[in-house]
This record gives C-alpha cells, sequence and structure tokens, in this order.
C-alpha cells in the first residue's frame, strides 16, 4: 500500500504543518531549475558562439555586463524572500508556537536506544511514573521506576509509535547513549536526539494509516535497521488501543516483576 | 647557479627528502592522487552492499579478511569502517593535499616568481607529516579494532565509544599539523617573495585562492586540533570532555565522570569543516580561471571582483558553520543568524561564478584538454552550489537534512566541481612539470568519461533524499521508501564502477606520458604568467634569471601586442 503512495519526489505528507516545508522545497527547486536554464543558455551560446576558428580573434576589450549585476541582485532578493518570507516563520511555528493544553495535546516521551525507539505513554492519569538510567535493563528498556505510583499505568512500547489523528502530539526526545535522530518522513518532522538533553517536539497528523519512523543520524552498526513503525488510528481506534495496554498488559508485567 | 648545487645532493636528498617545493609539490600529487584512487575503491565496494544488499561476493573475503566480510558478506561495522574512511581519505588525504599540497606547492612559487617556499625545510616537515598521518589512516585498517566506523564527522558518544577511533584521532592530529605547517609557508611566501613588479592585484587569480585558503586552514583547523585531544583524552584519559552523564549502553551505566556535552564537538568540528569546504573548493576556482583565461585568450571578467569575492568567502566562511546542526534542537535566535549567513554567503560564489561565465563573452575558445576540465567545472559547480539552497534555509532541510540530497549536494561540489578542476589543472602543468604534453586523445576519453559517470553516480542522490532516504545506510531497502528508489542505487552504483574504469586512460595517460609524451617548450599553452616563463622541467632554483613584472596576469589577444599574449615579464616595447 506504501509503494502506491510514494513517487519519485517528496514522500506523502499527513502533517498539519508540512505543506508549508513542501511548498519552500518546491519553490527552491523552481528557482534553481530558472536559474540554471537561464545561465546554461547563455553559457552554452559563449561555448558555441565564441569557439575558436580561423579568423576569429577574442576580444581584449571586456564586455560591460550590468546585467550580471543584476542578477545577483535578484537571486539575493530572492534568497531575502526564501529566508524571511517562508523559512523564518515555519521554523517560528515549530519551535515555538506549541500546542497549548486547550488543544488536548497527546504528551509522549520518545527515549532513543542502541538501535530502537522506545515510546513512553503517560496512561490515564496523565503523568509519566520516574525513570532511572540505573533501573534500564533488557526488559526495561527505559528505567521505568515501577515503585512509583504514576508508572502504573505507563505504557511503554518498542518501535511501535501509535498516536491518533488530528490531534496534537508533544514529544520529548531524550537519548541513552548516542546522538540519534527522530525522523518520520510522511509528518516533516525531524529532530536530533542528543544525550544528556531533553528536546520537545510536535506534530499532528491529518491521515491515518500505516507508515514508518527511521533513524536519520549514524547511531552505529545497525543504524540502517533503527525504524519503527508509525500507525495512525482514529480517535476512536486510539482510544480503545490506549485502554486496553495501558489498563490491563502493564498491571501483569508490572505483576510478573514481583 | 642552480646546477652545481644539484649535483652535490645524492638520490635521497634530491627525490626523497628534498627542500624543492616542486619535488614536495610532486610528492604530494602523488601521494594524493593515490589516496584519491584507494577512497574511490572503498566506495566501489561499498556501493555493491548498497546496490545489490546482502549479496555475498566470496572473492571480496579473501581481499578485506573474513573478519570484516565472512563469506564475502560485508558486515555493518566493516560498512560503516568503509564510510567513515572514504570520507577522511578523499577530504584529507586527497583532495586538500592535492589541491594545496599538490598544486599549491608546485605552481604558486613559480607564478610569484620565487625561487622556492619561503621555508623550504618546513615545506619538507608538512608532507613528512602528512604522510605519517596518512600511514596511521591506512594502517588503521590492520588493528585489531578495525578502522574508524564514526563517520568521518566523529560525533561523540558514538565516536567515544566505538572502536578505532583513538588511531583516527591520532592520524588526524598529523594531518592537521601537516596543514599548519603548510599554511604559514604559503602566507609568508605569498607575502614575501614576489617578484618586483608583482603587485597584489597583478597576481594570478590561482595565486589569490591559495592565499585565502591558506588562512582558512590556519585559523579554522587549530579548534579541530583542540577537539581530536580532547576526543583522544575522553578515549584515552577517562575524561569527560563530550560526555554527559547517566549514559547507559546495551543497558549498562557507563562508568564515566559525565557532565561534558556531545555538542561542543560538533560545534568544534564545523568550525573546522565549513571553512574546510572552502578550502576545497577556492584551489579549484584558481585552477579554472587560470585555464579559462588562458583558453578564451582573453583577460578575465572582474579580475578585482573575483579577488574580493574570494576574501569575502573566506571570512563569511568562518560564521555559517552551525548551518550543518539546524535539526540539533536549535532555536529560532540561532537558526536566524545561521540561515541568514548561509544565503549571504552565496552571493560570492554567484559573482565568482558569474564573473567565470561572462568571461567567455568575446573569446576564442580553444578546446584543450584542460580547458574541458575547466568548462564542466562551471555547470557543476553551479549544480553543488544551487542544492545548497535547501539544505541552508532550516523549513526544507527538515526533510532534507541527513539524506541522500546532503551527500549529493556537496559530492557536486567536491567530486564533478572540484575533481573536474585538479584534473584539469594536472593536465594544464603537466608539461611544466615534465616538458612534455599528455595525450589529446586519452584525455578526452578521460573527459567524457568522467563527466558523464560522475551525473549518473550522483544526479539519483537527489531524488534519494528527495525521496526520504538517510545517509550512512547500510541496506536502505529496509524501508519502504528505500526499496522504492532501490533501482536509483544501482543505476548510482553501476555509475560508480564505469566511473572507476574510465579513470582508467587518465592513468595510462599520466604515466605513459612521462615518458612518451610529446616534447613541447617551456610555453606550450602560449600562456602569460611566470611559471611559464621557467624552464620546463624548472631547475632547482626555478628560474634562470630573476623575472620582473611588468604587467597584469592575463594579458591576452592585446591589440598592441602582434603574438597574441604578452607574459607578465615581457619587457614593455
Amino acid at each position: 500500500m506504501l509503494d502506491s503512495l510514494y513517487g519519485y519526489w517528496l514522500p506523502p505528507d499527513i502533517s498539519t504543518h508540512g505543506y508549508q516545508v513542501d511548498r519552500l522545497i518546491n519553490v527552491i527547486h523552481w528557482f534553481m531549475g530558472a536559474i540554471f536554464v537561464g545561465w546554461g543558455i547563455f553559457f552554452t551560446y559563449c561555448l558555441i558562439r565564441f569557439r575558436a576558428r580561423p579568423g576569429h580573434r577574442a576580444s581584449h576589450q571586456l564586455p560591460k555586463a550590468k546585467a550580471s549585476k543584476w542578477s545577483e541582485v535578484c537571486v539575493a532578493a530572492f534568497e531575502a524572500v526564501l529566508l524571511i518570507g517562508f523559512s523564518m516563520p515555519v521554523w517560528a511555528q515549530i519551535k515555538n508556537e506549541f500546542p497549548t493544553e486547550e488543544q488536548k495535546p497527546l504528551h509522549l516521551r520518545i527515549v532513543a536506544e542502541q538501535f530502537a525507539w522506545n515510546f513512553h505513554y503517560p496512561g490515564a492519569d496523565g503523568e509519566f511514573g520516574r525513570t532511572a538510567p540505573e533501573l534500564m535493563a533488557a526488559d526495561n528498556l527505559i528505567g521505568l521506576d515501577y515503585d512509583d505510583p504514576a508508572a502504573a499505568d505507563d505504557l511503554v512500547t518498542n518501535n511501535d509509535l501509535r498516536i491518533p489523528v488530528d490531534r496534537p502530539i508533544i514529544c520529548d526526545l531524550t537519548s541513552k547513549d548516542v546522538i540519534h535522530s527522530f525522523w518520520i518522513p510522511v509528518m516533516r518532522i525531524k529532530q536530533d536526539v542528543i544525550p544528556g538533553m531533553k528536546i520537545p517536539i510536535w506534530f499532528q497528523a491529518t491521515q491515518t494509516g500505516d507508515y514508518q519512523v527511521a533513524c536519520a543520524q549514524l547511531c552505529g552498526n545497525n543504524h540502517y535497521n533503527m525504524k519503527g513503525d508509525l500507525t495512525v488510528y482514529s480517535a476512536a481506534e486510539f482510544e480503545a488501543w490506549y485502554a486496553d495496554m495501558a489498563g490491563g498488559d502493564d498491571e501483569e508485567e508490572e505483576e510478573e516483576d514481583e | 647557479m642552480s646546477g652545481e648545487h644539484d649535483h652535490e645532493l645524492g638520490f635521497w636528498r634530491k627525490y626523497v627528502f628534498s627542500i624543492d617545493h616542486k619535488v614536495i609539490g610532486i610528492q604530494y600529487t602523488i601521494t594524493a592522487l593515490l589516496f584519491l584512487l584507494f577512497g574511490f575503491t572503498l566506495m566501489m565496494v561499498m556501493r555493491f552492499q548498497l546496490a545489490y544488499p546482502g549479496t555475498e561476493i566470496p572473492f571480496l573475503a579473501k581481499i578485506f579478511g573474513e573478519g570484516n566480510m565472512p563469506g564475502g558478506l560485508m558486515l555493518p561495522e566493516f560498512y560503516n569502517q568503509l564510510g567513515a574512511m572514504h570520507g577522511t581519505i578523499m577530504v584529507f588525504l586527497g583532495v586538500v593535499p592535492l589541491a594545496v599540497g599538490g598544486f599549491g606547492n608546485y605552481v604558486m612559487p613559480l607564478q610569484i616568481g620565487a625561487p622556492d617556499m619561503a621555508f623550504p625545510r618546513l615545506n619538507m616537515a608538512s608532507y613528512w607529516v602528512y604522510f605519517l598521518g596518512g600511514v596511521i589512516m591506512l594502517g588503521s585498517f590492520f588493528l585489531p579494532s578495525g578502522a574508524a566506523q564514526s563517520g568521518w564527522t566523529s560525533y561523540p558518544p558514538l565516536s567515544n565509544i566505538n572502536p578505532g577511533q583513538t588511531a583516527w584521532l591520532f592520524g588526524m592530529v598529523f594531518l592537521i599539523t601537516s596543514s599548519l605547517l603548510g599554511s604559514v609557508n604559503f602566507i609568508v611566501t605569498i607575502i614575501q617573495l614576489r617578484a618586483e613588479g608583482l603587485t597584489f592585484f597583478r597576481l594570478p587569480f590561482f595565486v589569490w585562492a591559495q592565499l585565502v585558503t591558506a588562512f582558512l586552514l590556519l585559523l579554522a583547523f587549530p579548534p579541530l586540533e583542540a577537539a581530536g585531544v580532547l576526543q583522544l583524552m575522553d578515549r584515552l584519559a577517562g575524561t569527560s570532555f563530550f560526555m554527559p552523564s547517566g549514559l547507559v549502553v546495551s543497558n549498562q551505566v557507563l562508568d564515566i565522570a559525565g557532565e561534558g556535552n556531545p555538542l561542543l564537538w560538533q560545534h568544534l568540528f564545523w568550525f573546522l569543516a565549513h571553512p574546510e569546504v572552502y578550502v576545497l573548493i577556492l584551489p579549484a576556482m584558481g585552477i579554472v580561471a587560470e585555464i579559462l583565461a588562458n583558453n578564451t585568450r582573453k583577460p578575465l571578467w572582474g579580475y578585482r571582483s573575483l579577488v574580493y569575492a574570494t576574501i569575502f568567502l573566506g571570512f563569511m566562511s568562518f560564521i555559517v558553520w552551525a548551518h550543518h546542526m539546524f535539526m540539533t534542537g536549535m532555536g529560532t535566535t540561532m537558526s536566524a543568524f545561521f540561515q541568514t549567513t548561509t544565503m549571504i554567503i552565496s552571493v560570492p560564489s554567484v559573482i565568482i561564478l558569474t564573473a567565470m561565465v561572462i568571461s567567455l563573452w568575446g573569446a576564442s575558445i580553444r578546446y584543450t584538454v584542460p580547458m574541458l576540465f575547466a568548462i564542466a567545472f562551471l555547470p557543476m559547480f553551479a549544480i553543488g552550489g544551487l542544492t545548497g539552497l535547501p539544505l541552508g534555509l532550516t523549513a526544507s532541510d527538515i526533510h532534507l537534512h541527513d539524506t541522500y540530497y546532503v551527500i549529493g549536494h556537496f559530492h557536486f561540489v567536491v567530486a564533478p566541481g572540484t575533481l573536474m578542476a585538479l584534473f584539469g589543472g594536472i593536465y594544464y602543468w603537466f608539461p611544466k612539470v615534465t616538458g612534455r604534453l599528455m595525450n589529446n586523445m586519452l584525455g578526452k576519453l578521460h573527459f567524457w568519461g568522467t563527466l558523464i559517470f560522475m551525473n549518473v553516480v550522483f544526479m539519483p542522490m537527489f531524488l534519494q533524499g528527495m525521496h526520504s532516504v538517510s545517509r550512512r545506510l547500510y541496506d536502505q531497502t529496509v524501508y519502504e521508501h528505500g526499496k522504492d528508489v532501490q533501482d536509483l542505487t544501482i543505476a548510482s552504483s553501476w555509475g560508480a564502477w564505469c566511473l572507476g574504469i574510465a579513470q582508467i586512460p587518465f592513468i595510462i595517460n599520466f604515466f605513459a606520458s612521462i615518458f612518451a609524451g610529446k616534447k613541447v617548450g617551456s610555453n606550450p599553452w602560449d600562456a602569460t604568467t611566470l611559471e611559464w616563463a621557467a624552464p620546463s622541467p624548472p631547475p632547482h632554483g626555478n628560474f634562470e634569471t630573476e623575472p620582473v613584472v611588468y604587467r597584469g596576469p592575463y594579458e591576452y589577444s592585446p591589440p598592441e601586442d602582434p603574438t597574441g599574449f604578452s607574459p607578465q615579464n615581457k619587457a614593455p616595447a
């Protein structure tokens, strides 16, 4: 199904902000194409017209080319438009305009490690349980402290991100070991995950479906395989899954631990 | 005077531990060309895994060892070693030593009419320190830990915990030291040893390019040298300059001091590595300017604006580095600054390229082999430069950062761009070095093969990147979007192998022409700059009589001179 969605240019965009990224990419490429073609025509013309041949002599006198100044000014002006008109507003929106609590965002923690993405959901209480590095183990990848009451309904998934459609998602990104880069191509969101730092991001999906999460930063031998699944559910589907997972399974796990 | 001096020197002092800038230049050129071939070979091996992931090639197991390629299947850690070493070798052991150490050393003193570099022994030291750095880098493949495998950018904490990195850091310290020694020498030589009458605005553009490049090396490399030593301390002395607290690798808490910051490395690294981009491109532009002026048979258009643009480019290159780090969590203020400087730095590049293209107007273009390479440089560099735009704007960089689009972008700058210019330079100055021309037919074969296949290699990468394929993937087909564009990867790989075949005429031409090339006089191209006033090959001490300069560098087709060109040292009638 994915194959039919993906063409040779940009992948589909299922985010609320992504159309602005795509618009900028497309505008720049039209601009680049126009410059290159215009420039190439002049270049090719010169190569043919001014080839060495009998009776033709180069001119020592240099041409007065006012056009070059104008073309340089135009390029600079257009770059200024791209910068101020297109790029900066998108960046400000992504960095500064986080969804407010009235929009009922879903809060998530994403913990990257060699070579997997862990997704930490707070559960029904909306509070994340305490985590600590020394608790991390093969069966407790994010080091969740099960003695913390807030941890009781927490849900942790591995390489399996499930989110509701049309609802803002706010994630805090952290890494256990090395630098990774959290990337959902169809969501037009990419953020390096840097150990020692907690970096918040937000996004909002506009379509349900199955997609992939990628790692964009070389993180070791299995970097190439550090991919996760992204499932965008309808609101009802998500609630059903969330209640089911955060309610039942996790408690069982806890009991097993004891 | 020089002849007698030559006879006193034995073989070792004359050809191996020589202090003559020309011998050192040749040593740099040969060594760097071998490293380029080696670095390219690593990539041709990697391209097989990329095109046909998981396929076994048994004979490669014999070459690279069962530990790296069991049964001929490349392991991811070996793939990462090849990737890190491809980048390191091409940049630090190939292109820079060839452009600066090779061309700079050989041509620059001749072009300014100097008998040698200002500090010949320092020059020799620079080569041998580089050579040691290269031996360490190559030798690292044979260590039990293998070669470095954290990318040429070596971001900690990965590089701090990965095997193979220590040798890489030692190698880098040597390579950086070599560049620092060389750059001091270049600056002093250009400022102090210019021939009588050779004012700054009569310098060939190549010399200007080398001067600005030397300043970039001198000012940008020390932070990376410091960073390299800090990373060595992290690895060997238990410090934590780049290691934050609470690191957990494979669910084991690391026993480290902590409290360091991995981003510090990125700042120090890119503070060098962005100016480094201009270290790669400026000498190439210098070579192209020389070849263009000579083969258009007219002065360069806008010589002064070329010089000013180059100096401005040099300055600006120090304040754009963080555009490599837009995705590290940068806020709006910082990103606004670095996006703006990045857009500004494109302006001098546009000026330089425009001046070169307008120089064609009113020309009488001789399509010699060096000229073909110089002409091809222009559109190839233009593609490389233009595709930098969407990467320099944060919003479009969100999608394109760390994808194949980036790989395509900088390879267009460095491979079809810089390497084309460097090939052109080899064909252009070969008769100066050997007294013989390279073969024209083989040269054209080499040119067309290289131009076509370089585009076959790098063009698909833009589409792959647009289609969201991350860089540095051992096997992109694990992703659905990777599967979609796998046919582009295969095309690119075949392009790389054909590009390898296209270099065979060059290798044959290069060695055969040393012995059997057509013998020519000291100025076969009817050129105006001072290197052509020296005999070919120039003796120790370079010039028979000290040259005096009377005019600018590119007096081609002056109306008053019936010969069609007025060399810089030709006395006015």
